[in-house]
């Protein structure tokens, strides 16, 4: 829930990466962080490192400057939390992976999976009257996809939520702590 | 305190159960006291306090006030202190003092009892899943899984309780692993922690930023808070106050980080505050807050909260800065080393004009009350009698009301940690089991806990351990047969339409307290207020002074809630001419 519904012209999104301690409870200290001061979770994905001791969350939010600066402070400030950095998506490789189950009646297919080529998405399961579709891309691109495949009938959708990697050399690890 | 005599060296290769691994981890960090009350779990964690002595149990009547009780002994000593309770209700009974500590950064640990790691899950006997209801009110947790585990987090758990911002650690510990064996090892070099690092250090440039608006500012205000007393920072706040010739304001947790008899000492600010603090504050050109987070108590409507001000805001934890309000200049660091630093640049000043402007404020608008011709007992003359008679020899602790108001404006409290309230979560029932503690902390001091009768009948089962460990703590009730302070706001805003806050039938304290075996005395007339203060303060062992006042006297200067501080009750507005709070703006000079 947004903390100010009524004045929410000011919000933005933002995608947050953070190097967490790869131990359990850790995932439910970060989200209750968020229920507990009425932040918006967009999507969280969390996976280990190369290094096992520590896991990386990427986390997309919105809230206004404020709400975001705090949230950046709060996920500093949990004990686990080993490194937050704010994704900018002009420095950063995003991408999320979505499966889209989409009507595809046999005199329908063949758009669909025009689609499917033109968006170098991939078909992974057919039966008589659907397709299952995965898609790999930054937020235009599934956008996009969603937004064609939508008038054949979407019956179901399973989004991985977003994960992105710093362009050229740099990494996470390697930086100093905002 | 150190366990250096108690801690063999050829210890290194053997086996320990995790129950002596846990003593002896308490020992290291040089504990004396632990709060608690038992369960099955603990068996062979309570069996070794018949054994050992170092560190002393004190068996409480209740879990929630063995937290206050840790909490009570880290305030008043700058320690950390400990509880110990079983699983389940045990542990649940604890959450009121763990929120109350992380609301007001108090460092206490609490060692929960857990069911076996193989039960945990299963909804077992007295299981409940402590470390996930307490995730937001403690600073960190621990569920131990491994024995590997055990040692290492005690020690992890003390050092973050205690450095930066300082908060509760709850460890909790399935039965398996106090019965469990494991090899121990003595911790060696520094804790570790690769996710925590309190910046203690503030910025160079920051703190060159903030002399140079000292320098510069006509009408500055010192604006102090519980910061400054976990930094042990009042010395540097006295200096600077001194040398760049401020006055000082303080908020409720702040209350002895500034003596309050210094001629710079404008009392505390806020809902409850004083009108020149809150006049001073409202006019002042910088504000300096120091440790202290801008409650929502202290500013009211924050949009009208010290208008005219540029702010600085230093303080420990990052998160605390720019929450509530936009800060022109934030200093990340801990209050003593920042205000060392602000100190070696800041220059000999005098601001004879401002100090003119406060010292009207103060004259125009001092803090009063009205005493009555007949023998009814004021609760504020009360306080002041108090503080008279007990000076520099007290530890007050209160609980949660219109007489814990009243402490914070009357009580002259002259160094830190004399003053110690639950602010930020406001509980009743806090101060009783507090003074225990403090004065375990402070024996050499007279530990008070004024008291409203409503908070302590919520805790008075402590008088049992009080006596029990003679702990002489005087309850000090400013008896208005009702919960005062919420019958306060329905008198001002519900049309004196008192619901449910009565409380006519309450027990006899003289009585209550010769049933626990402790002395007690009742007053109800005015002449008697300063012999049997004296009588409580010298009186050995604990005793309740149970003091009969005004219950329609109510707390004033009071800012109505969300309203803006300029806009202050100085007194009731029912009654013939109230005065506003408003002054005309100073003429430029």
């Amino acid at each position: 829930m947004p903390k100010n519904p009524q004045n929410n012209s000011d919000e933005q999104k933002h995608t947050f990466a953070v190097l967490v301690e790869n131990k359990f409870g850790v995932l439910a200290k970060v989200s209750s962080l968020f229920s507990a001061r009425g932040y918006n979770i967009d999507s969280l994905c969390v996976g280990v490192t190369q290094d096992p001791s520590i896991s990386r969350i990427t986390l997309v939010t919105s809230g206004d400057v404020n709400i975001l600066e705090q949230i950046r402070k709060q996920l500093s400030k949990l004990i686990d939390t080993i490194k937050v950095f704010e994704m900018d998506d002009k420095e950063t490789a995003e991408r999320e992976l979505v499966l889209i189950k989409v009507s595809a009646p046999k005199d329908k297919r063949s758009e669909v999976l025009q689609v499917v080529e033109i968006f170098r998405a991939r078909t992974i399961d057919i039966s008589s009257d659907a397709l299952i579709i995965e898609v790999t891309g930054d937020e235009g691109k599934i956008g996009a996809i969603l937004e064609l495949l939508r008038p054949y009938g979407i019956k179901e959708i399973a989004r991985s939520g977003k994960v992105g990697l710093s362009r050229g050399d740099r990494t996470l690890q390697g930086l100093k702590n905002q | 305190m150190t366990a250096k005599s108690s801690t063999p060296t050829n210890l290194k290769s053997k086996n320990l159960s995790g129950a002596e691994i846990i003593y002896r981890c308490l020992e290291l960090e040089g504990v004396e006291f632990i709060f608690g009350h038992p369960g099955a779990v603990l068996l062979t964690l309570l069996d070794l306090f018949l054994k050992r002595s170092k560190i002393k149990h004190v068996l409480t009547r209740h879990e929630q006030c063995a937290a206050h009780m840790a909490e009570g002994y880290a305030r008043a000593s700058g320690g950390v202190g400990v509880c110990l309770v079983t699983s389940g209700p045990g542990a649940t009974n604890l959450i009121t003092g763990i929120t109350d500590a992380y609301m007001d950064s108090i460092p206490i640990i609490c060692l929960t009892g857990q069911v076996s790691t193989s039960m945990v899950g299963n909804d077992a006997f007295q299981e409940a899943d402590i470390v996930g209801m307490t995730r937001t009110v403690t600073k960190h947790s621990y569920l131990i899984k491994n024995m590997a585990d055990l040692a290492p987090a005690i020690r992890e758990a003390f050092h973050i309780a205690r450095t930066g911002r300082p908060g509760p650690v709850l460890i909790d510990l399935p039965k398996d692993i106090i019965l469990g064996e494991a090899p121990f090892h003595l911790p060696e070099g520094e804790v570790k922690i690769r996710g925590y690092k309190p910046r203690t250090k503030g910025h160079p440039r920051q703190i060159k930023r903030v002399a140079e608006a000292i320098k510069e500012a006509k009408k500055p205000i010192l604006y102090v808070g519980g910061g400054v007393i976990h930094a042990d920072a009042g010395k540097e706040v006295e200096k600077l106050a001194e040398v760049a010739d401020i006055p000082v304001t303080w908020t409720l947790l702040g209350a002895g980080a500034f003596p309050s008899e210094n001629k710079l000492s404008l009392g505390m600010l806020g809902m409850h505050g004083t009108a020149y603090a809150n006049m001073a504050v409202d006019e002042c050109d910088l504000l300096i807050a120091v440790g202290a987070r801008f409650d929502d108590r202290v500013t009211g409507k924050v949009s009208e909260f010290a208008t005219n001000a540029k702010i600085i805001h230093i303080d420990i934890d990052p998160t605390a800065i720019g929450k509530n309000l936009p800060v022109e200049i934030p200093v990340v660091g801990d209050a003593k080393q920042v205000l060392r630093e602000v100190n070696k640049l800041v220059k000999r000043q005098k601001r004879t004009l401002w100090q003119k402007r406060v010292e009207r404020f103060k004259k125009d608008f001092p803090l009063t009350f009205e005493t009555t011709e007949g023998g009814l007992i004021k609760p504020q003359e009360a306080i002041v009698i108090l503080s008279e008679e007990a000076g520099a020899d007290a530890i007050y602790t209160t609980e949660v009301g219109q007489h814990q108001m009243w402490a914070a404006q009357f009580l002259q409290v002259s160094f830190p940690r004399q003053f110690i309230s639950s602010g930020g979560l406001g509980t009743m029932g806090f101060g009783f089991p507090a003074a225990i503690g403090a004065w375990l902390a402070r024996p050499d001091k007279i530990a008070i806990d004024i008291a409203g009768d409503g908070s302590f009948q919520m805790v008075l089962q402590e008088m049992a351990t009080a006596v029990q460990y003679g702990i002489p703590v005087k309850v000090f009730i400013l008896n208005n047969y009702g919960l005062g302070m919420v019958r306060q706001w329905q008198d001002l805003f519900m049309d004196r339409r008192f619901s449910e806050v009565g409380l006519e039938v309450g027990p006899d304290y003289v009585l209550l307290a010769a049933a626990y075996g402790a002395k007690g005395l009742h007053i109800e007339d005015r002449k008697d207020l300063r012999p049997a203060i004296q009588e409580m303060l010298t009186t050995p062992g604990p005793f309740i002074l149970d003091v009969k006042v005004d219950p329609d006297e109510l707390v004033f200067p009071m800012v109505p809630a969300g309203g803006a501080n300029r806009d202050m009750l100085l007194k009731d507005p029912r009654k013939k001419k109230p005065k506003k709070g408003r002054l005309r703006a100073l003429p430029d000079n």
